[in-house]
């Protein structure tokens, strides 16, 4: 237990900084392959969707709530609202349901 | 053109921000729990910027893990931002300086990524800093409030609060897939595996950092395949 709490810090950052950086820096010249421009394209879809989906979920007190959240972001977001629009449209309803019930 | 673009990336920020605050609030108050100090707690959000690589690393802290291991573990966790670097270094204007690389890279987090691969036209640096000049103070300024007192806000807010960043993404999301049958069978399929790997056995066990990156390499990967992008497609939306 002798360890410093700064140097796990700066392990951390410097890791993750890193992971981010990499990619941007050595990667520079437009890719022309089209299997890879594709996975490219379809990747924000597929990674924003896993990241929602179940964690939403658990993201509020209750399942109830974060229902009520995600189906009213849903319908918001069906409806093309703005992302201020639908993000605080579901705080309102997992709000809301939590208070009633 | 530079200013417009830095204040579409701060208005676009703030729901990232509200989002930010309620997740970094929670991380401050662990941090009081685990006996940080507020310097070190605010330390840890401005340098990482991270929440599940965060809250991973300082449950190492507190229980005295090696420094290969917390190193490992932001690895594993945070390896998703590899992909999301990469996808950002194709979208990213061509002219942008190599300084502008290594900038944009310290604030590649989901949320952010998210609205940067949401633009229609190239992405410039300018509009990826106006969302850092507000969701970063965002993410310390939660962390900073968390960590000097736990009941300053009542716990329904934080609830509420919880769910912004979900709204958010769906937000994203949603209108493309309404449009494009392939992105929105890429959208219900991820879920779909994701959500899998939440509820089998064996795949339970997974950490939630690599079943995102699964996620996206096996359904982005088989999307490409089966439907690959032609030229036109591309200009459009992500």
């Amino acid at each position: 237990m002798t360890h410093n709490i700064y140097l796990y810090i700066f392990v951390m950052a410097a890791v993750t900084y890193l992971i981010r950086m990499l990619p941007l820096a050595l990667s520079k010249k437009e890719i022309t392959n089209q299997y890879i421009k594709s996975f490219l394209y379809y990747v924000p879809y597929a990674c924003l969707a896993a990241m929602t989906f179940p964690s939403i979920l658990y993201s509020t007190a209750s399942l109830s709530s974060a229902l009520a959240g995600l189906i009213t972001a849903i319908i918001a977001a069906y409806r093309g609202k703005s992302l201020l629009i639908v993000a605080l449209a579901a705080c309102v309803a997992v709000f809301l349901v939590e208070r009633i019930l | 053109m530079k200013t417009k673009d830095y204040r579409n990336g701060l208005r676009d920020g703030i729901a990232v921000a509200l989002g930010y605050f309620a997740v970094s609030f929670a991380f401050g108050m662990e941090t009081a729990t685990k006996g940080l100090s507020i310097l070190q707690a605010v330390l840890i959000s401005l340098t990482n910027v991270t929440s599940a690589g965060q809250f991973s690393g300082l449950g190492i802290i507190a229980a005295g893990g090696t420094y290969i291991e917390i190193a490992l573990t932001q690895l594993v966790i945070n390896l998703r931002y590899c992909l999301m670097s990469f996808s950002l270094a194709q979208k990213l204007d061509r002219s942008a300086s190599n300084w502008h690389r290594y900038l944009i890279a310290y604030s590649v987090t989901d949320e952010i990524f998210a609205l940067d691969a949401s633009l229609s036209t190239s992405l410039t640096p300018a509009y990826h800093y106006g969302i850092t000049s507000v969701a970063v103070p965002g993410w310390v300024l939660g962390t900073l409030v968390g960590a000097i007192s736990g009941t300053l806000l009542p716990a329904f807010v934080i609830s509420a609060l919880g769910v912004a960043i979900y709204g958010m993404f769906l937000a994203i999301i949603i209108p493309p897939a309404r449009q494009n049958r392939t992105i929105l069978l890429v959208v219900l399929s991820a879920m779909g595996l994701s959500f899998l790997f939440s509820i089998l056995p064996l795949l339970k066990k997974v950490s939630s950092g690599f079943v995102i990156i699964i996620t996206t390499i096996v359904i982005a990967g088989i999307a490409a395949w089966l439907k690959p992008i032609s030229d036109e497609s591309h200009k459009g939306e992500a």
